[in-house]
């Protein structure tokens, strides 16, 4: 518990109510640049100038149960604003901004003791900022894992290139992760079609290291669990060196150098031969 | 006490796995189908798990040593329709059932077997080209 002279900057915030919410609102508006309207952020500061008040001064650690409702609107608020693309300076300085409207109103009075509150004050407001800053940044941590997600889906597409055999052109860098989603879309595209041969075009895939190649051996194991084989692709020349430079074996695995041999090659495993008309 | 039924279709044996196995269920159907093999002469082995969801490295080894098992018995033995999940847990546990044939399903399990086994005496009055899918 505090004693009764900390508990000054209550007093001063209730007293000044409306003059310190109206230059507060000022404050942030400027800081935000105008992106969002004078009325909704007025409202938003009223009601974390309320949840301050709501503390009686009791209290100064912005994680004790009095200012629940403070802590849950700051979540709300910096959750908001990472969504809607502020910087994390403009979502804290929204806050700060009460510090130099206080200041400014000290400065007016001259009052030596109310500084002292102020510097109270000033803990919490800096408490507050912060709290909210982790929001923001655990809101924006949440819409990149989202992001990479979604990449993840859109980066493996299977397609049937004829009956009995599809093909899964990889583009951009296999790591574990993706080899697994990669893994997974495969083998369910082989059973949903009921297809024997599998082509992994390895074209867009930048680089080759033992770790994707390794990769790629389950890949292909696991499709022959299934009774699939599999056509590796799209070697490039620089790979084909990297891999023999590495001492990478690729075993029994059928490797072919584009897209269109390996074609050719599933359709004469299949039974089925191009024929030139005449 | 559940036990896994074998089926015999003339010369092959068709065991459906139709529940989660269990090790001692497992290894009963290890025991019954070496029986089998030896007691019907048959050329060929269809394990169909395609309803097997759950394999760990015991089921996954019992599989392979059942093939190998059938194999020094003379009979061909092709596992079919195998879950992907189940597929890649095989695989990251490192057991790539090496030496053991895998199909799609079982029809295409069942040609395959038709094409790779010899049936050496065929009866007078049918003709060998008799039940072949091609």
């Amino acid at each position: 518990m505090s004693s009764q002279p900390d508990q000054q900057w209550i007093d001063l915030l209730r007293d000044n109510e409306d003059e310190v919410i109206e230059a507060w609102t000022a404050a942030a508006e400027a800081s935000l640049a105008g992106r969002m309207t004078g009325g909704d952020l007025a409202n938003d500061i009223r009601e974390i100038y309320n949840g301050l008040l709501a503390g009686e001064g009791s209290e100064t650690d912005i994680r004790s149960s009095v200012y629940d409702g403070l802590r849950a609107l700051l979540n709300d608020l910096g959750r908001t604003r990472a969504r809607q693309g502020f910087s994390p300076t403009e979502a804290a300085t929204s806050i700060f901004a009460l510090k130099q409207v206080l200041l400014d109103l000290l400065g007016r009075r001259g009052d030596l003791g109310a500084y002292r509150a102020f510097a109270k004050l000033s803990i919490i407001v800096d408490d507050l900022g912060l709290y909210m800053l982790e929001t923001y940044a655990n809101a924006r941590e949440t819409v990149i894992a989202q992001q990479a997600e979604t990449l993840l889906e859109l980066s493996t597409p299977v397609v049937k290139l004829w009956d009995n055999i599809v093909a899964l052109p990889l583009v951009g860098t296999l790591d574990s992760a993706r080899t697994q989603v990669v893994m997974e879309a495969l083998l369910q595209a082989l059973v949903d079609t009921g297809s024997e041969h599998a082509i992994i075009d390895i074209t867009g895939v930048p680089a080759v290291d033992t770790q994707v190649a390794q990769h790629l051996l389950k890949t292909v194991q696991a499709a022959r669990l299934l009774g699939a084989e599999c056509i590796v692709s799209g070697i490039r020349p620089q790979i084909a060196q990297t891999v023999v430079a590495l001492g990478i074996e690729f075993g029994d695995i059928h490797t072919k150098a584009n897209l269109s041999d390996a074609m050719l090659l599933a359709m004469r495993r299949s039974g089925l031969d191009i024929v030139g008309r005449s | 006490m559940d036990r896994i039924p074998i089926l015999r279709i003339g010369e092959m044996l068709l065991v459906s796995i139709q529940v989660d196995l269990q090790d001692h269920t497992a290894l009963m159907l290890q025991d019954d189908l070496s029986n089998r093999i030896v007691e019907t002469g048959a050329k060929g082995v269809l394990i169909d798990i395609s309803a097997l969801e759950i394999v760990d490295s015991f089921i996954g080894r019992m599989i392979s040593t059942t093939a190998a098992v059938s194999r020094v018995l003379d009979a061909e033995t092709v596992v079919v329709g195998m879950q992907p999940a189940v597929a890649i847990t095989l695989v990251e546990l490192g057991l790539t059932l090496s030496g053991v044939r895998t199909a799609l399903d079982v029809d295409r399990g069942l040609r395959m077997l038709r094409d790779s086994v010899e049936i050496p005496v065929v009866g007078r009055g049918v003709s060998p080209d008799d039940g072949r899918a091609d």
